[in-house]
């Protein structure tokens, strides 16, 4: 079957893959040849070719993380030639399609690089101190019902627009593995953002900046000096704006916390 | 009569409360004391788990996931269905309840899709309340949208990103109560057996995907929300660890399976592009509501297009069928999902598709970019756009986008009576994994509906019913039964490793697809269908002595992974075309080519199969028995479903 563009040459390409056993042990870059790839094919169709390549030469395929397959479920991850994603702005792993490389390409892929990602196996890594950090207050404090009518608070549409902006963070980790100090603080600014945009967030701002703000550091995430690689990176386009409303909202805390922790 | 579906007794609007009213609760203090298992935290599993973690119970929630946050409910796009008449146009519950079974083409149970239709209004305060960013007007009031299968707006949603927001405020309750400690949760964990204790769930066995330890897990309750079992086609817009293997081990265990045959397959996807394509993308059928499907009038049109000999441009209006607004005037393109499907199919085996295959239709903007411009376009479908020009390579404000049917979502699953409790006592079953509320087709901006009402909703309720029925006894592991499933679990993964054959999981799950495709797919035979069943039995054969997996257990093995999986899929393949022969009429999802109108509409009989097919299991390479729930329709009447 030809796809969208039938007259598209396969294409032979060198891989440069991160290979590691387990957390505890080295890894190196391993070279592989992938040949007639189509340039229809996603890149992780690409690397699905690779591993049924290995699998019948009885070596082991490359461990990867990946799901939906359909750029929402922030699962795939991989470093592309020295870019979070890929080349492709915009860009999940799993949307980055062939056509963007060319015949006889070089491609080094490798995992998320940050000490609070440490890896499982070859590409794949264990961002589980995402998890945390919304443990540590990403959520607004109600039980199943007693709501009120979900109409009995208008929101201007510009404040829940924005808020929604906030909200379509997928946590894949492409700003801390874009981040030269590997900070998370575009990950946690957009929840915090859409949170305190909200009137429903409003109750607990003070104590939600400061918590996910201290379990970030816990974790071990680096510092943010306002470089912008994050959003420059970010696949769905989260904004730096974030950033500097979790800093707002996090100096009114600090100076009126009634957060006595 | 068996199985029985514990109905409540009473007129339909009274059934819920009345029920509320009489099922037994557990004292506050009590609560503490009891554990359940919740196997899955997409949307049921994530809701269910925060739910009843508030409630008081000890949770301990698994997910094959390395977090909560990638379940495939968060690819939902549409939006989401509740009766709250914000917009004036006559929706009501009964209106939605009414919709729900008619969508379902009169195979669903009535009191489920009632209450359904009731508790939808309380999610969508619910969702609000944990700051979900639905969309809103410039009022600040919520806006909806109109959907397939229905001639009211009633579908909230968040751009084309709905199931994503609602994920993501389940998984902060989830969070929430995780930090609390009240659920414990264990990720990167999948279950591969339910140990049943004096014929109750007592708990899982599991293997930890990093490590490959093998665990075993006791509680007084497990609840499955495991999703649906789409893959068994290979592809389809189900994400690639989307799997059937949770249920089909609970089925094995004594779990019944009903209506396995009842699969949907969405209109508007992007078409298969070559034979390494891994899995299907969905394109909202939201986009029905300003796109218009077309193809070419003549075949030999449609020809030359295929042979890049002329453009879409060169068409004139003239020479384009509007299909489904031609046949259908009253729905137009909002016809529902299956009719639309079948219509596709239609035209492509007709001759007229169109796209280098010829296996697809389509899905124009043209008419609505001159109405409202592009950028009115943009803000409502903007990313669904991107995502088809990301894939396809094509502009879509410029062409025209190129669709087909795919397979995704699945309306059979795990036997459930109202209180969504399987066959299996203390075994319940939440969201897509159930075979519940959406009889032989779902209507869209259902699903996300469902699988919130069942995990906020339904089950907080109803366990506390059976649970106020067991000892607060302290549950172990102790038992044989976990030792022995245990075992059961490990000489499994050792037979899979040790088979040292020559073709790989995914080669066996591509075979399974392509069965499954042709004979169970879109239209099915009685012909076709024995075939497949032989096709299917062979394949299990070549499986169980040609399997390659390399590696070890005791590591991250995504081989190993996948073989388990399509082990099972080749199992339950087999009983849905079992279900697909057994049902001698067409309807919903399930489309028999002997059985149509002359229209070549979808026809039922009622006479004989308005009936749930939950199906037992009986051992090892045995036929599987069949027992028949009688759908009673008491508010709803029968009738041939017309969308003209």
């Amino acid at each position: 079957m030809a796809g969208s563009n039938p007259n598209a040459k396969p294409m032979n390409l060198t891989l440069k893959v991160w290979r590691q056993k387990n957390r505890n042990s080295e890894g190196k870059i391993v070279d592989y040849q992938v040949k007639d790839i189509s340039p229809d094919m996603s890149f992780l169709e690409m690397l699905d070719v690779l591993n049924e390549d290995l699998l019948h030469r009885g070596e082991e395929p490359v461990a990867f993380d990946h799901d939906c397959r359909e750029g929402i479920c922030g699962s795939c991850n991989l470093f592309i030639n020295g870019r979070a994603h890929g080349p492709e702005k915009g860009t999940t792993t799993c949307q980055l399609h062939m056509r963007k490389f060319s015949d006889g390409d070089t491609i080094t892929i490798e995992p998320w690089r940050a000490n609070s990602f440490p890896v499982n196996k070859d590409l794949s890594v264990d961002r589980s101190a995402f998890d945390r950090i919304i443990q540590a207050g990403g959520y607004i404090s109600i039980n199943t019902g007693g709501t009120p009518d979900a109409n009995e608070i208008p929101i201007p549409k510009e404040i829940s627009d924005r808020a929604f902006e906030a909200a379509t963070c997928i946590g894949c980790g492409a700003c801390v593995a874009a981040c030269k100090n590997a900070s998370a603080m575009l990950f946690v600014s957009a929840k915090v953002s859409q949170l305190a945009l909200l009137p429903q967030g409003h109750v607990e701002r003070k104590s939600r900046v400061e918590n996910m703000v201290a379990q970030m550091d816990k974790e071990g995430f680096g510092a943010c000096t306002n470089i912008g690689s994050c959003a420059a990176e970010c696949p769905v386009g989260i904004s730096l704006e974030n950033i500097a409303i979790l800093n707002r909202e996090f100096l009114a805390a600090k100076a009126t916390s009634n957060n006595l922790s | 009569m068996f199985p029985d579906s514990k109905i409540p007794e009473g007129p339909i609007g009274e059934k819920w409360d009345k029920h509320k009213f009489d099922v037994k609760l557990v004292n506050p203090a009590n609560k503490r004391k009891y554990d359940i298992i919740i196997v899955g935290t997409g949307l049921a599993g994530a809701s269910a788990a925060a739910s009843l973690a508030e409630l008081g119970y000890n949770v301990k929630a698994f997910s094959f996931h390395d977090s909560p946050r990638r379940a495939h409910s968060i690819a939902a796009q549409g939006g989401i269905n509740a009766a709250k008449n914000y917009q004036n146009d006559g929706d009501s519950v009964f209106r939605l309840f009414y919709d729900t079974v008619k969508g379902g083409d009169y195979r669903s149970r009535e009191a489920n899709v009632y209450r359904l239709a009731q508790v939808s209004v309380n999610i969508i305060d619910q969702c609000v309340a944990q700051g979900v960013p639905f969309a809103r007007e410039y009022g600040g009031l919520l806006a909806n949208r109109s959907f397939g299968g229905a001639q009211v707006s009633r579908t909230f949603y968040a751009r084309g990103q709905t199931g994503q927001q609602l994920l993501l405020g389940a998984y902060s309750a989830l969070s929430r109560q995780i930090a609390y400690g009240k659920v414990k949760m264990y990720t990167r964990s999948e279950m591969l057996d339910l140990v049943v204790v004096d014929g109750k769930a007592r708990g899982i066995v599991t293997r930890n995907l990093i490590t490959g330890d093998i665990e075993t897990h006791a509680a007084h309750a497990v609840i499955l929300a495991t999703g649906g079992y789409g893959n068994v086609f290979y592809l389809s817009t189900n994400a690639k660890y989307c799997n059937v293997t949770a249920a089909w081990r609970a089925h094995k265990k004594g779990a019944f399976f009903a209506n396995p045959c009842f699969t949907q397959i969405h209109p508007t996807c992007i078409p298969v592009s070559g034979d390494y394509q891994s899995k299907l993308t969905l394109m909202s059928e939201s986009l029905r509501n300003d796109g218009r499907v077309w193809v070419p009038k003549e075949k030999s049109v449609a020809e030359r297009l295929r042979k890049g000999e002329i453009r879409v441009a060169d068409i004139k209006e003239a020479d384009r069928d509007y299909f489904l607004e031609r046949k259908y005037p009253a729905f137009g393109n909002l016809v529902p999902r299956d009719v639309a499907s079948r219509n596709a199919k239609l035209m492509c085996d007709e001759g007229r598709g169109v796209g280098s295959t010829g296996l697809a239709v389509y899905l124009d903007f043209a008419d609505s970019i001159k109405r409202n411009g592009a950028d009115w376009v943009a803000a409502k479908y903007g990313n669904l756009f991107e995502m088809y020009e990301k894939i396809t390579g094509e502009n879509p404000y410029e062409l025209p986008m190129r669709i087909y049917p795919a397979v995704h979502y699945t309306m059979g699953g795990l036997w459930v009576d109202y209180n969504l409790q399987t066959t299996v006592p203390g075994l319940y079953a939440a969201g897509e994994c159930n075979f519940s509320d959406h009889g032989a087709n779902r209507l869209g901006a259902s699903a996300l509906m469902q699988g919130l009402a069942d995990g906020y909703f339904v089950i907080p309720y109803t366990i506390g019913d059976y649970l106020a029925k067991t000892p607060p006894t302290p549950v172990t592991t102790q038992d044989p039964a976990f030792a022995e499933a245990e075992a059961g679990v490990r000489a499994r993964i050792d037979q899979l490793m040790s088979i040292n054959g020559t073709r790989t999981p995914t080669e066996f799950h591509k075979a399974l697809g392509h069965i499954m495709w042709e004979y169970c797919g879109m239209a099915r035979s009685a012909e076709g269908l024995r075939h497949a069943k032989a096709e299917i039995q062979k394949l299990k054969r070549e499986f169980w002595s040609d399997l390659k997996v390399v590696g070890v257990n005791a590591d991250l093995n995504q081989t190993l992974e996948s073989a388990g999986r399509v082990a099972d899929f080749i199992e339950l393949g087999e009983l849905m075309v079992d279900d697909a022969l057994d049902r001698n009429e067409s309807c919903g999802g399930h489309f028999r080519e002997e059985y149509q109108t002359p229209e070549g509409e979808a026809l039922r009989n009622d006479d004989d199969y308005a009936y749930v097919a939950a199906w037992e299991y009986q051992g090892e390479n045995q036929p599987e028995k069949l027992n028949k729930e009688e759908l009673q329709f008491e508010n709803v009447k029968l009738t041939q479903r017309s969308y003209k």
